[in-house]
């Protein structure tokens, strides 16, 4: 005889749902997790639940480079230490974070938020290269590193790019030398990034 | 363990570095498998599991899905993937077969057949062709074959003149049997005989077929139609593929 499975109270339940959807999150460690936050202080998980929300509120994307700021221009398109005739195009803001770790790179960037990936209906109209676009006929730049990831995508997004903006006549360059084929640019360490960025080649 | 040759259909992200990997392979039809760590710099998977890349792979039995231990490739199709246009006919080609085949159905022609398309994608003077036959064998190898001998309907052969294609009987009908028929669409002679030869011929006969525009675009919204109306639904890729032409 079996009988009747008992589930969670309510609002644990919820809790347990909603972290359940957290990327790299499966249903037990949503479970752990959940029991872990009612078992801290009051004040720790308001302090959660305050960087919860004041992530969506509090942020924007920069209109000029399009990664998530709370001040628009971000702190790099606002930086008078920052070269602004170099635009390094990257698939998203956690790109940033690891050229950023490296301290070598002081041009600008541009977000795109994504990679093409046809099979899933993901298209250039999908991603921020409009804006890109529009950057480089305002703007006096010189330079673009197309540093997507170095796989199908991500190279299938550099050629397209490099395509649109090979008539206007600046310097293209690809971010993939020392990078291995398959990996992401968001896990490479420092060094092999700092190598990738000088020994970055015309494409 | 076991060891399986395979093609890399579709990457999906899992957790921090991991990938959901959907191979077609030679023995176990479409299969998904696990790739741990592939996305970090160090993995030594990274490489051989990019998209559309021919590897021999080692795989573990895992709880729910195998889990790909080794990867070598074989063949990465590079003279492909260094043209804007065939990777996107290439990305077109593997979805087609995603769509089309089920988990562990076994069909090594159609292996045989993404193989060689690819391949041949690699140095075709026209992608439409290796479009054209991919799509009309792949068909056939899942036993949609469209029947363009004799008419579907009264059974008679041919007459060598302007005949309809129907989708949704598999193909055609003569001009007597197409009143009862009114989604089917005309079919010209040249067309038909195309597909015929498509479909009785490998990649390195069918790659001497000459089409004129007006030709190659019949037999495309033809095929078109009909992959449209066994799929149920339009195919993602089409729209970029269309977007560089
Ligand atoms: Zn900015
Ligand atoms: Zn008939």
């Amino acid at each position: 005889m079996r009988i009747g499975f008992i589930p969670a109270a309510a609002p644990i339940s919820r809790l347990i749902e909603e972290l359940g959807k957290l990327p790299g999150i499966g249903p037990k460690s949503a479970a752990r997790l959940a029991y872990y936050l009612l078992r801290t202080p009051e004040a720790e998980a308001k302090a959660l639940a305050e960087a919860i929300i004041a992530v969506k509120d509090k942020t924007v994307l920069c209109s000029s480079c399009q990664n998530v700021t709370d001040s628009d221009p971000c702190a790099i398109c606002s930086s008078e230490e920052r070269y602004h005739g170099i635009i390094c195009v990257v698939k998203e803001p956690l790109d940033i974070l690891a050229l950023e770790r490296t301290g070598r790179y002081t041009g600008v960037y541009h977000v795109l938020h994504g990679v093409l990936s046809p099979m899933d209906g993901i298209g250039p109209e999908d991603l921020k290269i409009k804006e890109l676009l529009a950057r480089i006929e305002t703007g006096s730049v010189e330079e673009v590193i197309l540093a997507t990831n170095p796989n199908l995508e991500g190279e299938a997004t550099a050629m397209y790019i490099q395509k649109l903006l090979s008539p206007l006549g600046l310097r293209i360059t690809r971010l993939a030398r020392g990078l291995p084929v398959g990996s992401d640019l968001e896990y490479a360490d420092e060094v092999t990034l700092t190598h990738a960025l000088e020994g970055r080649q015309a494409f | 363990m076991y060891k399986t040759e395979a093609i890399v259909l579709k990457r999906i992200n899992l957790g921090e570095a991991d990938n959901i990997i959907t191979l077609y392979t030679p023995n176990f039809g479409k299969i998904r498998a696990v790739a741990k760590g592939v996305r970090r710099p160090k993995s030594k998977l990274g490489g051989h599991l990019d998209l559309l890349t021919q590897s021999a792979l080692l795989l573990a039995q895992g709880q729910n899905l195998d889990i790909i231990t080794q990867a070598q490739s074989i063949e990465s199709f590079l003279t492909l993937k260094s043209d804007i246009k065939r990777i996107s006919c290439a990305f077109y080609i593997a979805e087609l077969v995603d769509q089309f085949t089920a988990e562990h159905v076994e069909n090594y022609p159609i292996y045989r057949l993404l193989h060689e398309n690819l391949l041949w994608l690699c140095e075709a003077r026209s992608c439409e062709l290796v479009l054209r036959h991919f799509e009309l064998q792949l068909l056939s190898h899942l036993g949609y074959q469209p029947e363009l001998h004799q008419c579907l309907s009264c059974k008679s052969q041919l007459a060598p003149e302007r005949n309809l294609f129907s989708a949704s009987s598999g193909g055609v009908l003569c001009s007597a049997c197409a009143g009862n028929e009114p989604t089917a669409r005309s079919i010209s002679v040249d067309a038909l005989k195309v597909m015929r030869f498509l479909l009785s011929n490998d990649p390195t006969s069918a790659n001497r077929l000459q089409m004129s525009r007006e030709l190659s675009q019949e037999v495309e919204q033809l095929i078109r139609e009909y992959v449209r109306y066994l799929l149920e639904r339009e195919v993602k890729s089409l729209e970029f593929m269309n977007h560089l032409r």
